[in-house]
């Protein structure tokens, strides 16, 4: 109990079967109290498997599960005052109105008329959602139900907030006001555990995972994946990106090669000495004339670095 | 407590979404209308110019003046006249006509004796509108003057019924329509109450929230009983004004029975939503329910003529227990205390479905 006062939620051995798919394998997590804590993966890494498996949604196929000391599935119900949770897929009744959806959420949350009233006055005013009141929710664009879907999930303040994917149809500018109000919540005191596949989201977590086909590939605060990666990141600005390519991809130890417009980004084995002057040499031997720079690794790196197995030598 | 607001909550987001569901709304009061409407048709037994067969084996002055009587009368229209018993039977077969008079040679002398019907009346009895027509000129009188005839004790016609041995009447159809319609509406309603919140989406959000299966669940059909009543008060209300079908029972029996088998008919939806993913699944398993519930309820065909094994299919669907009930209520002036058993039945029906689908349901997605 003691260690449930730090630890928000903590999962060993988790894992689920679909039929003969491992969608969730062998995973374990810690995730702290107050913090925001993210879920990095590719479709199907089994991201909302493992938050569905986390409130006691799905049952697992094998490990446990603990949340602020409940043992989940088996006490899941006894839990569920204290979570929010904000599918993936917009989950509030579309035929029905901005307001009547949070009233019938404070409802169901047992919260006394008074008490509603105020609360959703409240989120109106945080969520920016008093013009849209009697708006239906299923004629509101993708910022304003990510805002509501949000709003629904904390209006009983829940101590654990599950996001899936919380900003998947939503412009850069949403994505920034919404991380704001995840970071006053986190502030506040609540858990969030957040999964995302944009980077830029990752890199502002406290901690997090990276999934990849259900396993756990790294875990850490974002500065520590970044320091741990285990690569050379080197950036070639290329005149002839395509064929510049062609002729790194026959370089020992180069992981991946990316196009970021005319420039190249190139991840290579740490066991490669010097690896600007090893690049710089391959691309003369070419007659290729490209500046060659040693940058620093960043969040995407790691992605790409942990969630691509090193035989198959990615030229893209 | 806490269990109030829960309900409440779920009780006021499904009148909010009724209210919003065009399709629900119209099906609430246009089938009742629809059914009563056509069903109407059917039981109007005011009807003209029916085709019609005769024979007349006696062709005598009486029999003739006989026939003339039924013509002038304008129900039956004579387009033809055969010499055999057997034409007749060829003739309704392949629906030439749909009414036959078969006149014995020895007609004059059953006329005169007055204790055996002098004449025969052949109807298809798979149209109930000319049942009620063959029904009414069996009872019709030989009104004309024979001479040494004592006053005749029987109607004219021993009436033959075709292809329906049950001679419905215009009543009898209403009761059963009532059941009819509720079984056909609210099990649906429920039905699919549950598969759509898992289509939308809306599921995975509802069960990971507090509120309990048993709030849910009820929360679902209160509702849905508000709109039984409605129904059933409409369909009791047009019975009588348009088709002058009686009440002869009290009103008070009329809705608790009502309201039992409306609650059936919920438990049974969500019984089903339980048992489904989709909400094409569940209108299946209702249609599924719904025609043996026309079928072998006693509706169409008398539940005594039918075969053991449906009859035992009967037994088990909430219908056929209530169409015994409301037919008792509306036009044997029954009390609910001489049929208490089949109210029993229906409650221990509700009970056992509501039971089931709380406990089949589960806060989860596998
Ligand atoms: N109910 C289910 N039945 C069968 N397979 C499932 C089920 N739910 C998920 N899967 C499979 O499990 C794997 C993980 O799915 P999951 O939805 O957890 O991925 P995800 O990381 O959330 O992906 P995305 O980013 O696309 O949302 C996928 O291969 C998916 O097809
Ligand atoms: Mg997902």
């Amino acid at each position: 109990m003691i260690e449930s006062e730090k630890i928000a939620i903590r999962a060993r051995g988790l894992t689920r079967r679909f039929g003969d798919l491992v969608a969730v394998d062998q995973l374990d997590l810690d995730v702290p109290r107050s913090m925001i804590y993210g879920f990095l993966g590719p479709n199907g890494s089994g991201k909302s498997t493992t938050i569905r498996m986390l409130c006691g949604l799905l049952t697992p196929s094998e490990g446990s599960v603990n949340v602020m000391g409940l043992e989940v599935p088996r006490q899941a119900e006894l839990l569920k005052p204290d979570i929010g949770y904000m599918t993936q897929k917009f989950s509030l009744y579309e035929d029905m109105t901005v307001r009547e959806n949070l009233e019938f959420v404070g409802g169901i949350y047992s919260l006394r008329r008074a008490e509603r009233k105020q609360r959703i006055k409240e989120l109106f005013a945080l969520y920016d959602l008093e013009e849209v009141a009697n708006q239906f929710a299923g004629t509101m664009s993708g910022g304003q139900r990510q805002r509501l879907a949000l709003a629904a999930a904390t209006l009983h303040k829940p101590k654990l907030l599950l996001l899936d994917e919380p900003t998947s149809a939503v412009d850069p500018k949403s994505r920034r006001d919404f991380w704001g109000k995840l970071f006053e919540l986190a502030e506040q005191g609540t858990t969030i555990l957040v999964s995302t596949h944009y980077m830029d989201e990752a890199e502002r977590c406290h901690r997090l995972a990276i999934l990849d086909h259900g396993k756990k590939v790294a875990d850490g605060s974002p500065q520590e994946l970044q320091d741990n990666i285990h690569m050379s990141v080197v950036e070639v600005a290329a005149e002839d990106p395509y064929r510049t390519q062609q002729v790194l991809a026959t370089l020992q130890g180069i992981f991946s090669i990316t196009q970021l417009g005319m420039r190249l980004r190139v991840l290579i084995s740490e066991s490669i000495q010097d690896p600007e002057a090893q690049i710089s040499k391959t691309l003369k031997n070419a007659e290729i004339t490209a500046p060659v720079r040693l940058v620093k690794p960043n969040l995407e790196d790691v992605f790409v670095a942990v969630t691509q197995k090193p035989p198959q030598r990615a030229t893209q | 407590m806490k269990v109030l607001p829960r309900l409440f909550a779920v009780i006021l987001k499904e009148f909010t979404q009724l209210r919003r569901d065009k399709l629900t709304f119209g099906m609430i009061v246009g089938i009742p209308l629809l059914e009563l409407i056509l069903f109407g048709y059917a039981i109007n037994t005011d009807v003209r110019n029916l085709t019609a067969a005769y024979t007349d084996q006696a062709n005598t002055h009486l029999s003739r003046q006989f026939i003339a009587d039924l013509s002038s009368t304008q129900v039956l229209n004579f387009e033809h006249r055969v010499a055999a018993a057997a034409d007749l039977d060829e003739l309704l077969r392949d629906g030439t006509i749909s009414v036959a008079v078969f006149l014995p040679p020895d007609f004059d002398r059953r006329v005169a004796d007055g204790n055996r019907s002098p004449a025969q009346l052949l109807v298809d009895g798979s149209d109930p509108t000319i049942l009620g027509i063959a029904r009414q000129l069996g009872n019709m009188p030989i009104s004309f003057d024979v001479q040494g005839a004592r006053a005749p004790q029987v109607g004219a016609f021993e009436i033959r019924t075709y292809y329906n041995p049950e001679r419905r009447s215009a009543v009898n159809i209403v009761p059963g329509l009532i059941g009819v319609i509720l079984t056909m509406t609210l099990t649906l309603f429920t039905a699919v109450a549950i598969a759509r919140e898992r289509e939308r989406g809306n599921l995975e959000l509802l069960i990971n929230t507090p509120v309990s299966t048993t709030e849910l669940m009820v929360g679902k059909v209160i509702p849905y009983i508000a709109i039984g009543l409605i129904q059933v008060s409409l369909i009791i209300l047009l019975g009588k004004l348009v088709f002058d079908v009686p009440l002869r029972g009290s009103l008070e029996d009329l809705y608790l029975v009502s309201l039992t088998f409306i609650a059936a008919n919920l438990a049974l939806g969500l019984f089903i939503s339980t048992a489904v993913k989709t909400q094409f699944q569940a209108m299946q398993l209702s249609i599924f329910v719904m025609l043996p519930s026309i079928l072998l309820s006693g509706f169409m065909f008398p539940f005594d003529g039918m075969p053991a094994i449906a009859r035992y299919i009967g037994e088990v669907l909430p219908i056929t227990h209530f169409i015994r009930l409301i037919r008792g209520i509306m036009l044997r002036e029954a009390g609910i205390a001489d049929m208490g058993h089949e109210l029993i039945i229906l409650l221990a029906f509700t009970a056992a479905m509501m039971t089931a689908a709380i406990l089949r349901f589960r806060k989860r997605l596998d």
